[in-house]
């Protein structure tokens, strides 16, 4: 187990600091693996370790009472996973869960806050990324507050849909995000919601609409 | 044929991140390139796609009514 000092560069908490820094205090962290499906982040539970995606893709997600799924987010290398929990002592706000093999970085929080008292510019430094991670889950809050965005998600679907005749047009949720102005788990959501409500099938490659008069009441009512 | 996702080679940085999320093994490195291997195995979970941090991986849908 080797922990990569020019890798921790690329971490946003401690992109301030020189390689000479970071290579004498890399002993300081932990290098961890987990499986596809591992659960690396359980909400409800106290974290004493900040843990940074060093390899592989983590989704970052909620899930309601009655078992629906919002992703927040999907953490890529260099992202960390739980550092509000870490920061406040309150319990984890979200699950994560690694989506294929994941290298993990841990730093205990006694040793992330003596980093932070001997160079204080990474202690400045959180700010900046606190202030970046709120700004997001502020967008996200914002779109999943509004229910104009499964109408306009739903616009997008009755708008480039054909009855099954000649070239028909393919979309990626991504691009529905972007007409929508919206983030690609917002699409997600409203894709899983029409079909919970019967409106729309989602099979291998295609979006049915099985229920076209019931997608235009609801382009109808989000005006 | 099998429908698969569809990779831009321009766009493509190599990061590996959809070949470590594909849970059927059909996306791999050859030669330093990333390629798509046609299987039935893939359910089009489109996880490769929203890993893909440059939008280089791409799984679309084709959108039509049903007829009744």
């Amino acid at each position: 187990m080797t922990i990569d000092a020019a890798f921790l560069k690329s971490i946003s908490y401690f992109s301030v600091m020189s390689a000479a820094e970071l290579e004498a205090n890399k002993q300081l962290f932990t290098e961890k693996t987990v499986q596809r499906g591992e659960v690396i982040i359980m909400e409800g539970e106290l974290s004493d370790t900040l843990y940074f995606v060093a390899a592989g893709a983590v989704k970052v997600f909620k899930t309601s009472a009655q078992g629906k799924e919002q992703i927040l987010s999907i953490a890529r290398p260099g992202e960390a996973l739980n550092d509000i929990p870490v920061f406040d002592g309150k319990p984890n706000p979200v699950n994560a869960q690694a989506l294929g093999p994941v290298t993990l970085y841990g730093l205990k929080k006694d040793k992330l806050l003596t980093i932070m008292q001997q160079y204080p510019k990474v202690a400045l430094n959180t700010n900046k990324v606190l202030a970046e991670r709120m700004r997001q889950l502020v967008t996200l809050v914002e779109d999943l507050s509004f229910r104009h965005v499964l109408g306009r998600v739903t616009k997008i679907l009755l708008n480039h849909s054909s009855e099954g005749a000649g070239a028909n047009d393919h979309l990626t949720q991504q691009e529905m995000a972007a007409m929508a102005g919206t983030a690609r788990e917002v699409v997600a959501r409203s894709l899983k919601t029409l079909e919970e409500q019967g409106f729309i099938r989602i099979e291998r490659h295609r979006i049915v609409i099985t229920n076209k008069k019931s997608l235009e009441e609801i382009v109808a009512e989000s005006g | 044929m099998v429908e698969m996702p569809e990779i831009n080679q321009d766009k493509c940085n190599r990061c590996g991140l959809c070949i470590s999320v594909c849970s059927c093994g059909a996306i791999v490195l050859v030669e330093n390139k990333v390629t798509i291997i046609e299987t039935e195995d893939c359910h089009w979970c489109t996880t490769c796609e929203a890993v893909c941090p440059t939008g280089a991986l791409t799984c679309s849908f084709e959108i039509i009514v049903e007829k009744d």
